[in-house]
């Protein structure tokens, strides 16, 4: 995987310096980006200058939901009364086809870590945890190298790096809570709201690690420089993660609203002909061929399909994959993790991977009956959104491939029901059999 | 303020009690767990209910109160994420 970006005008912003740095320490990042700026902290029941400025600059949280960062940080300050806060940063990134949080740890920690000291000024933190995921051990060592780089810095408020277990769940939210707390990394119900009660019972401000990297530099730049990239709803510049047929897969840096084809130019262009794309991730939205052309990757474009950015995860897929046999892949995967807690989604989604194995494989006729009255079952019942999130991805699927799922129902596996597998999943090694079809191939 | 019906779906264990107290408001998916919509309790039917709370055996039914310009579905202000992600 590379990192790289378009030859856009404005970028790279997060990624600056990182293509003649490689990862870059404090020196680097003190050359490249400067100092972050003195921010007085907020007195009692004061306004931080700060959470003004990330407001006025419009930024959205970067790790899937999209909510305004600035409305979170008036969340917490709101619920802290005389207590200290949290912040948490969220670099878990249980998404297999996102790789965009740990190459922004790994090439830039202290834009992350800055970010993540001047938030929590801000709303007057008493700690800082820097959550990552314990199945990437490199991105570990970088940031507590850089933690333990930015004593020099004599920042006040103490910094430290929790390894949280790997999973897709596990990366949620109300689960990174839960592990901090000693329990077990599963998302909890909710309310309480997080920013009420978070780590400790403490309001938290738990943001996505991207997230943060944006708040050091619209502290240094302000939020007229940061509307210079983006749209009017979508401001500034997002990393995604860009896999499939291109030369150049890997993490990318754009402004929203960079149209897919601009995109997938930076990256050395298609391999071969294009299917579809996959948006959002394992809880995305499939987009046709027919319909990618003119796609630009900004909310505004994708609403009208049912999609959203959501963490930055673009997957191509190539004519030569079979959609039908990647769909019951994932569709397996999701069902498997789901955390165990909720009856709907423990069954639910063991029901819809199940029927959609069989459709696949020809032994249940048309299976779209089926899969509908399954998703409306099930959708809405969960106490986090991974059953919602694992429907969408299978909802849009048969839409998106319903001539291809119509065509398995009738007479089974294709020929390219065994090429090795696009879309990428842990565990699964790229060029053994699916897993989820060879039960039916005996 | 109106009143509503709610499942915690962790700790709900598929026992059924509500479903076989409450039927006019409770009804089973095909593994055994309640589906309730979010609409307001009819008041004639909020006595009813609670018993249908008290007799969970996991705590998991809750009769909530909310204010009555809130929406059913979206009783609060809620940083979401994303299933998982982030």
């Amino acid at each position: 995987m590379s990192v790289a970006t378009p030859t856009l005008a404005g970028l790279p912003r997060l990624l600056a310096g990182v293509a003649e740095h490689g990862s870059l320490d404090l020196v680097a990042h003190l050359d490249v980006h400067g100092p972050a700026p003195e921010l007085p902290a907020p007195g009692r029941g004061r306004h931080s200058a700060l959470i003004d400025e990330v407001e006025a600059a419009g930024l959205r949280g970067r790790g899937g939901a999209g909510y305004p960062t600035a409305l979170k940080m008036h969340a917490v300050t709101a619920a802290r009364g005389r207590r200290r806060t949290m912040v948490v940063v969220n670099a878990a990134e249980g998404e297999p086809a996102s790789l965009k949080d740990r190459t922004l740890l790994e090439s830039t920690p202290h834009l992350v870590l800055d970010g993540a000291a001047l938030a929590a000024r801000a709303v007057a933190a008493g700690e800082i945890v820097v959550c990552v995921g314990e199945d990437t051990p490199e991105v570990l060592a970088t940031v507590s190298a850089a933690a333990a780089e930015r004593n020099r810095l004599r920042e006040r408020i103490p910094m430290r790096i929790a390894a949280v277990p790997g999973g897709y769940v596990a990366g949620q939210e109300s689960a990174i809570v839960n592990h901090l707390d000693g329990r077990a990394a599963k998302p909890r119900h909710t309310p309480p709201m997080i920013f009420e009660r978070g780590v400790g019972g403490r309001p938290t401000l738990l943001s996505n690690a991207e997230t943060f990297a944006h708040v050091a530099q619209i502290a240094r730049h302000g939020a007229g420089w940061f509307r210079g990239l983006g749209t009017a709803e979508h401001p500034g510049s997002t990393l995604v993660t860009l896999g499939g047929p291109v030369v150049a897969p890997g993490v990318y840096e754009i402004g929203h609203g960079t149209s897919l084809r601009s995109l997938v130019d930076a990256a050395g262009g298609l391999t071969e002909s294009l299917r579809a794309v996959l948006i959002g991730g394992y809880s995305g939205t499939w987009i046709g061929a027919s319909q990618a052309g003119d796609l630009t990757l900004d909310d505004g474009c994708l609403a009208p399909h049912g999609a959203s950015t959501g963490a930055g995860v673009v997957a191509l897929l190539g004519e030569s994959a079979c959609p039908v046999a990647e769909t019951v892949r994932v569709a397996s995967w999701l069902a498997d993790e789901s955390a165990g807690q909720c009856g709907p989604c423990i069954f639910g989604l063991d029901a819809v991977a199940g029927r959609l194995d069989e459709w696949a494989a020809g032994l249940a006729g048309d299976g779209r009956e089926e899969q509908l009255r399954l998703a409306s079952v099930i959708r809405g019942r969960g106490a986090c959104r991974h059953p919602d999130g694992a429907l969408r991805f299978v909802a849009s699927a048969i839409r998106v491939f319903a001539a291809e799922f119509a065509d398995h129902g009738s007479r089974g596996p294709c020929g390219a029901c065994t090429a090795a597998p696009s879309l990428p999943l842990p565990g699964y090694e790229r060029g053994s059999p699916t897993p989820a079809l060879a039960g039916a191939w005996r | 303020m109106s009143r509503h019906l709610r499942v915690d779906p962790i700790a709900c264990e598929a026992h059924g009690m509500c479903a076989e107290l409450l039927p006019e408001l409770v009804e089973l998916d095909e593994w055994g767990y309640p589906i309730v919509d979010g609409r307001a309790l009819a008041p004639e039917l909020v006595e009813h209910a609670q018993r249908a709370v008290r007799a969970c055996p996991t705590f998991a039914l809750l009769v909530e109160q909310r204010a009555a310009h809130a929406h059913p579905s979206r009783p609060r202000p809620q940083p979401k994420n994303s299933s998982a992600v982030s």
